[in-house]
């Protein structure tokens, strides 16, 4: 029994990667959606490529929000950065009211067309979940261990790495593995303005009113975001056991 | 006793003086797509006015880095924030050549950058005061009458986003009223369906993680995509069900839009309900059912009064996200602010992406700032209640 779920994965996974090899084999799944002579299968570029410059984008863009998103985290919980932790939280509930659309088109003036604009809504989306995740697993280390590490004479910087960061590595990744979901359908909003994502499958199907391409790509975004949200929580949760925290 | 400047009023003043003095305050185009030409503040400004701005931004900074009081940060940052605002107005009148009504002047880097650092000072100065929830709506009204006085006045008719406004201002009520209808409504919707659907979840177990993983799913399929994937059946249904067509139901438009953002909204309703209505503490429940009370007195007034703040967090999630997700609306033809950031994108018009950019992140902002208070006086009352 415990296998189903697992296996049920390794069925999409399957079935998303030779979808993306060889879309040409599901055509007679998606002909009925379309009238005869239009295309079933999106036929404006590889959407092996499309995905992989999807998933360049969401990663190059988490990776750099995680970074900064982790020592700003860092920082505010420091005394010497005490004195911001109060606005650092009211700045990232703000910062929540930002509708994506909206950071899209105004990164827009700042650098034109393209991926950067993209980058950069995902980079901002990208920080808020992590560093709140970060932040409260710094503030919640059991107080028993912190006290011990101090005792046993580690200086602060050994505390923060030795001690603290593989405490809270299981709560950091949670909040990256929320940050992945949310970019990575926000991602497809970013060719709205013209980058290279599995959005452009999407809206090419809106304008063209062919309900085969908005399916197949918002179903690959769909997939990509369960198997990539089920594998961190595998691994958050393999973190968790190796810590003993379960 | 050794000085000490403020450690946020030397990132403010940092942030500030670069927005002054290496930064353009205002861009004067040709027209409304062609890049124009940038203008520092000395420049876009009459020589007093200018001059005037700089001494008051200069005074608000040297606030900021003093270890002043919040009250008098608050009113420094507030301060700053109005003469930028004003002074941007006049810069429009300034920059703008007599007779040429092609010319645009529009708010440049610097302007951002420095709304931006006494923005930063504002939200530190209220976080430092730590306003009691009422206050803090009061203050968001207070900032809407200011904002509401400041385009009544007309100081601003000069500058470009309220010119794509002037030539437009039918529409613009009328998709405002539409994105508002579409966000507010499929929430209503969405709670009038994801409440019933979080108690039965709460009481029947089975129920719970098939209803849950199946509202998770949702969540991943990308926004646009779901509208699009909506279009189809209920074009279907606007044409085999009769009367559905009468009553609004069509392929494309608000009909889809609002069936997604409802989608999208019954996963936090439903799930924060179910975690509410198990947080209500096990000795509470049999104090209920000992006092003779029946279950459905003790879901309303026992189970759902405790579990209101959570579900209070749920409303303001949804509410907040389907603001923000209502500009994706305009690409199926469903209305709302997201007509003009599509069209503004389509002829590179920046300030016409402004006009329906700017007041989405207000909306948002608004409703997220009252539900925040709204969930503090709850929360507070259903800790009174349990403490008493």
């Amino acid at each position: 029994m415990r296998f189903v779920p697992l296996l049920l994965r390794l069925l999409l996974f399957a079935v998303l990667v030779s979808f993306l090899v060889s879309p040409d084999t599901f055509e007679p799944l998606l002909r009925p959606l379309v009238d005869g002579g239009t295309p079933a299968i999106y036929n404006q570029g590889s959407l092996l490529s499309l995905t992989l410059q999807h998933l360049e984008i969401v990663f190059a863009a988490t990776l750099a929000a995680a970074i900064l998103a982790i020592l700003l985290a860092i920082l505010v919980t420091r005394p010497f950065g005490a004195e911001f932790l109060p606005l650092s939280r009211s700045l990232v509930n703000i910062g929540q009211t930002f509708p994506p659309v909206a950071v899209l088109a105004l990164a827009v003036p700042a650098v034109g067309f393209g991926a950067k604009p993209t980058l950069i809504a995902l980079f901002l989306y990208g920080l808020l979940p992590i560093f709140e995740n970060t932040l409260t697993a710094l503030q919640n280390l059991p107080r028993s261990v912190t006290e011990a590490a101090r005792g046993s004479g580690m200086t602060a910087m050994q505390r923060l790495l030795k001690v603290e960061l593989p405490l809270s590595l299981p709560v950091i990744i949670a909040g990256i593995r929320l940050s992945v979901t949310i970019n990575l359908a926000t991602a497809t909003i970013g060719s709205t303005v013209a980058a290279k994502t599995l959005g452009e499958v999407i809206i090419a199907g809106l304008q063209s009113n062919n309900l085969a391409f908005v399916l197949q790509g918002g179903l690959v975004v769909g997939a990509l975001a369960v198997l990539i949200y089920d594998a961190l929580s595998a691994l958050e949760a393999m973190l968790s056991r190796r810590l003993g925290l379960r | 006793m050794r000085f000490r400047f403020d450690k946020l009023g030397i990132v403010i003043a940092v942030l500030a003086v670069y927005g002054l003095l290496a930064s353009p305050f205002a861009v004067l185009k040709p027209n409304r797509i062609l890049q124009g030409q940038a203008k520092t503040v000395l420049e876009a400004l009459p020589p007093l006015a200018g001059g005037v701005l700089l001494a008051g931004l200069a005074l608000a900074i040297v606030i900021a880095l003093l270890r002043a009081p919040a009250t008098l940060r608050l009113i420094a940052a507030v301060g700053a924030l109005a003469g930028l605002v004003l002074a941007m107005g006049q810069a429009a009148g300034f920059l703008t050549p007599d007779g040429n009504t092609y010319a645009r002047v529009s708010p440049a880097s610097g302007f951002w950058i420095l709304l931006f650092a006494f923005a930063l000072l504002t939200a530190d100065a209220i976080t430092r005061l730590q306003p009691p929830p009422w206050l803090r709506v009061l203050f968001l009204g207070v900032a809407a009458v200011a904002i509401g006085l400041l385009f009544v006045s007309g100081s601003w008719n000069g500058l470009s986003i309220m010119k794509e406004y002037a030539g437009r201002a039918d529409v613009f009520w009328s998709e405002a009223g539409n994105h508002v209808k579409l966000a507010l409504g499929s929430l209503v919707a969405a709670s009038i369906v994801g409440l019933p659907l979080g108690v039965l979840c709460h009481r029947v177990r089975w129920l719970r993680a098939s209803v849950l993983n199946l509202l998770n799913l949702i969540q991943t399929i990308p926004s646009i995509a779901l509208f699009g994937i909506l279009i189809a059946p209920l074009a279907w249904i606007a044409a085999n069900v009769p009367g559905a067509s009468e009553a609004g139901i069509r392929g494309i438009g608000t009909a889809p839009a609002f069936v997604a953002l409802f989608l999208y909204s019954l996963l936090p309703i439903v799930a924060n309900t179910v975690v509410g209505l198990a947080g209500v503490p096990r000795e509470t429940n049999e104090a209920a059912r000992g006092i003779g009370m029946t279950n459905r007195q003790r879901l309303f007034q026992v189970e759902i009064p405790l579990a209101l703040p959570v579900i209070l967090t749920a409303i303001r999630i949804v509410l907040v996200q389907n603001i923000g997700m209502a500009t994706i609306a305009a690409l199926i033809g469903g209305g709302g602010f997201g007509v003009f950031v599509f069209q503004g994108i389509g002829q590179t018009a920046m300030d016409l992406v402004l006009l329906g950019a700017v007041p989405t992140v207000a909306l948002a902002f608004a409703a997220a700032v009252v539900l925040d208070a709204l969930i503090e006086m709850n929360s507070r009352v259903a800790k009174g209640g349990r403490a008493a």
